[in-house]
């Protein structure tokens, strides 16, 4: 590589005055790879440390010297057969990491508490039924005190916050009734402790805490490395642009190191990396991962060029503009923040049943401590047996319900290679009942194909494939990939703008335009003109030959769709495409509900009526033009190709070519919803059973303390189903789409 | 009873132990690649000279 590259983006200070900078990598699968990596890069000259975080698939060189080259450590990875791509953390992962540290310092608080609390109140139980001096059990009971209210205080926040954030905005959530429960149940055994009493229920509030942060732990861990995978993918996927500086030198940059005003400059075959006006230069555009358009969009100078569209004929410059003055892209920034509004008050499947839920438990108590009043029990008595209907009837399965089978269903998906954005994106997505498909990019695969090969003799295909190899031209791209050849013809010529020529056999080989292939009325023209699609002619000495090129149906798309429509779902496509190439899909498909030629904001209306039928939308697209239809929709989903701006706002992104993982995410999603309704079902009877004998005043704190394990065991280990069944594929081989863009 | 003079702060002293190594060791990065960790295990380069690379310069 000749041009200088530039990362300052990505590095970061040390303390000890150097330099760092992490580098997301493709393709580690086993141990042995930490060590290549980490000797290899750790030799390079200039280099201070290099520490491979597996985890993550992330590696983190550190240098002194000021000279050092970042860019050689990613060529040596590159020599090593590793994709690699420096990485800057986004603010939200870095929230994540600092808040997973938090919870896991309250956890390991809460543990040490429980047991300790545990090995005290053991003793006093069984103490009881012996012979334990009130003196002893006074001084148990103060020792708990002294571990309980300290830890409980420093281990509930996470608790004791949300219920404080979501009672400020006269809401209520699962933490409401949790929190109540914990500061009741410890004043409470305050109050027992200072009047002498038998009983004292620490043990039940700090393991109370302590599962629950169990749970939140696991979900919280779950996500984190979701998104860490996620996000090195979305890295990997970053491009990178010639930048012109006014000296006239060519500097290769981030896409996200671009600034407003720079100059940038786009070759054929290149994918444009930011939006801008074009200076000089003239070309045809590919535009469908912006508005889903598929054929060719010409651009001159003064015209507008849109981050994402591939650069098809000549070389532009342009000027960059970024999401400042283009239409398209404030309409769909606009578009985004209202839908983004309408979605946020949807109300998890947890935070709805502690809706029912807390006022039942709260009036069941308030009613109790009423009844043995009037049954003359006297308030101490009273008071005591409220409280303990209070501590029984404590959400732990209900909180550990949820969350317990999301976290399990997620690390399913997540080993299918399907990434879940949103944590209650599960519910969501079992809830769905009809599914609504953009076209260019979701139902056909992101790059074109030729389509007509199997007309073709195939010794001409194999020629035109190794000639095409000497071309960065898209279409000349999409002919190598069709067949497997791999050795390009020596001397092949490149005539940009037209094709490449070369001479084999003393014949002349030629592949391009028809012009420059001498070519005339072949039948393949009208095909492609009918099917909108792109044509690369081919000639061979006398022989000739016409390849369409065009999108194609994702493998298996025709099967996927009706294994969907078999579980009743209603099938939908909205494209932004041309309504005839529309319809051919819709046709090859057997959709009957389709529309082309829409506009973002027609989309997103045709959402909005759907939704005003009664109908809860899964959304699966691609394209800039999809994302707010993503986030108008109930519930969306896009594939790992799409535009960062659509897989930000998708709940779950999925790997792969192939539509499969759309059926087995709703059938995960649909199994995971139904354990959810049974762990709830189950904290129900649970609580049918032990409320009577809280009532009934029979409840001691070591009956508390098992109650509250066992439904929480029980609720835990049904969430566990929600592993079986579907298949698990590795998330490493369908990946080769993703490298190829950049 | 004397015993349990003793006996309680020594088992909290205990606990406490181990709860501050666990905090110490979670300040100082070591949760954050269990995974790599684990794998660390079996490599046993440190024990001789690494072998010379062909692909990488090396310093004097």
């Amino acid at each position: 590589m000749a041009e200088t590259r530039d990362f300052s983006l990505f590095t970061r200070p040390r303390p000890d005055g150097g330099s760092q900078m992490e580098i997301a990598i493709e393709g580690i699968n086993c141990g042995g790879c930490i060590n290549r990596i980490e000797n290899t890069v750790k030799h390079l000259p200039g280099v201070a440390d290099a520490r491979l975080n597996f985890t993550n698939r992330r590696l983190t060189i550190a240098w002194q010297d000021p000279r050092f080259e970042p860019g050689s450590a990613i060529d040596a990875l590159g020599r090593m057969g590793y994709r690699a791509y420096p990485f800057a953390a986004r603010n939200a992962e870095e929230e994540d990491a600092k808040q997973a540290k938090f919870l896991l310092r309250c956890l390991a608080v809460a543990g040490f508490a429980a047991m300790n609390i545990m090995l005290l109140s053991v003793s006093v139980w069984s103490g009881n039924v012996t012979d334990i001096t009130p003196e002893t059990r006074d001084l148990f009971h103060w020792l708990s005190a002294l571990i309980a209210l300290p830890a409980a205080a420093y281990a509930g926040r996470p608790f004791f916050m949300s219920a404080y954030r979501a009672l400020a905005g006269r809401r209520t959530n699962m933490d409401v009734p949790i929190s109540i429960g914990i500061i009741l149940a410890l004043g409470l055994s305050l109050a027992e402790t200072i009047t002498h009493a038998e009983h004292a229920y620490f043990d039940s509030a700090v393991m109370l805490i302590f599962f629950l942060l169990c749970g939140r732990y696991l979900d919280h861990a779950m996500r984190q490395k979701t998104r860490a995978v996620a996000g090195n993918l979305a890295a990997l996927k970053a491009e990178t642009a010639y930048r012109m500086l006014d000296s006239g030198e060519l500097v290769q940059v981030p896409a996200a190191a671009l600034e407003m005003g720079q100059c940038i400059l786009v070759r054929a075959g290149e994918r444009v990396a930011a939006d801008g006006i074009v200076v000089s230069g003239r070309s045809s555009l590919d535009q469908s991962l912006i508005t889903g358009e598929t054929l060719p969009h010409k651009v001159g100078s003064g015209d507008t060029v849109y981050a994402g569209s591939i650069n098809l004929e000549g070389t532009l410059t342009l000027r960059v503009t970024g999401a400042a003055e283009n239409s398209l892209i404030d309409e769909i920034d606009r578009l985004l923040d209202k839908a983004v509004k309408a979605r946020s008050r949807y109300v998890r499947l947890a935070d709805r049943a502690a809706g029912y839920y807390a006022p039942v438990v709260h009036s069941a108590a308030a009613l109790t401590f009423a009844g043995w009043m009037l049954a003359g029990a006297g308030f101490h008595t009273s008071i005591l047996i409220a409280i303990s209907v209070l501590i029984i009837t404590c959400p732990c399965a209900l909180a550990l319900a949820i969350p317990a089978v999301q976290v399990v269903a997620a690390g399913k998906l997540f080993r299918s290679g399907i990434f879940l954005n949103a944590g209650d994106a599960i519910e969501r997505l079992a809830e769905a009942d009809t599914i609504v498909f953009d076209k260019t990019g979701t139902l056909t695969l992101p790059e074109p194909r030729v389509i007509n090969a199997h007309i073709i003799d195939p010794d001409m295909t194999v020629a035109a494939a190794r000639l095409a190899l000497a071309s960065r031209h898209p279409l000349a791209a999409a002919l190598a990939r069709h067949t497997d050849v791999t050795a390009p013809f020596d001397k092949a010529v490149e005539e940009p703008g037209r094709g490449v020529g070369a001479t084999v056999d003393d014949r002349t080989m030629r592949l391009g335009s028809a012009e420059f292939c001498d070519i005339i009325g072949d039948p393949a023209f009208a095909e492609a003109e009918r099917l909108g699609a792109s044509t690369i002619c081919f000639r061979w000495g006398e022989r000739q030959a016409v390849f369409i090129v065009h999108q194609s149906l994702r493998p298996g798309a025709a099967d996927a769709i009706a294994a969907l429509a078999a579980r009743g779902f209603d099938i939908h496509i909205l494209s932004g495409d041309r309504p005839a190439a529309v319809a051919q899909i819709a046709t090859a498909l057997s959709v009957r509900n389709w529309q082309g030629g829409m506009t973002p904001a027609e989309k997103v209306a045709a959402l909005e009526g759907m939704k005003a039928q009664g109908r809860r939308v899964l959304m699966v697209g691609d394209g800039i033009n999809d994302a707010p239809s993503l986030a108008a929709a109930y519930v969306s989903m896009s594939p790992i190709t799409a535009a960062d701006l659509s897989q930000a706002q998708a709940d779950a992104v999925f790997l792969g070519e192939r539509l499969d993982p759309v059926i087995e995410t709703v059938t995960a999603a649909r199994k995971a919803r139904r354990l959810m309704h049974q762990n709830l079902a189950l904290a129900v009877i649970y609580n049918a059973i032990a409320v009577p004998l809280a009532v009934a005043g029979l409840v001691t704190p070591l009956i508390a303390a098992l109650a509250m394990s066992g439904s929480s065991l029980l609720v835990t280990l049904n969430a566990l189903r929600a592993r079986s069944g579907g298949k698990a594929v590795t998330a490493i081989q369908p990946l080769e789409s993703v490298a190829r863009t950049a | 009873m004397s015993v349990l003079v003793w006996l309680v702060p020594i088992a909290l002293g205990l606990g406490l132990t181990g709860l501050f190594a666990f905090l110490w060791s979670l300040r100082n990065n070591q949760y954050d690649d269990l995974e790599g960790a684990a794998l660390r295990v079996l490599d046993d380069d440190d024990l001789v000279t690494p072998p010379a690379r062909p692909s990488t310069e090396r310093e004097a």
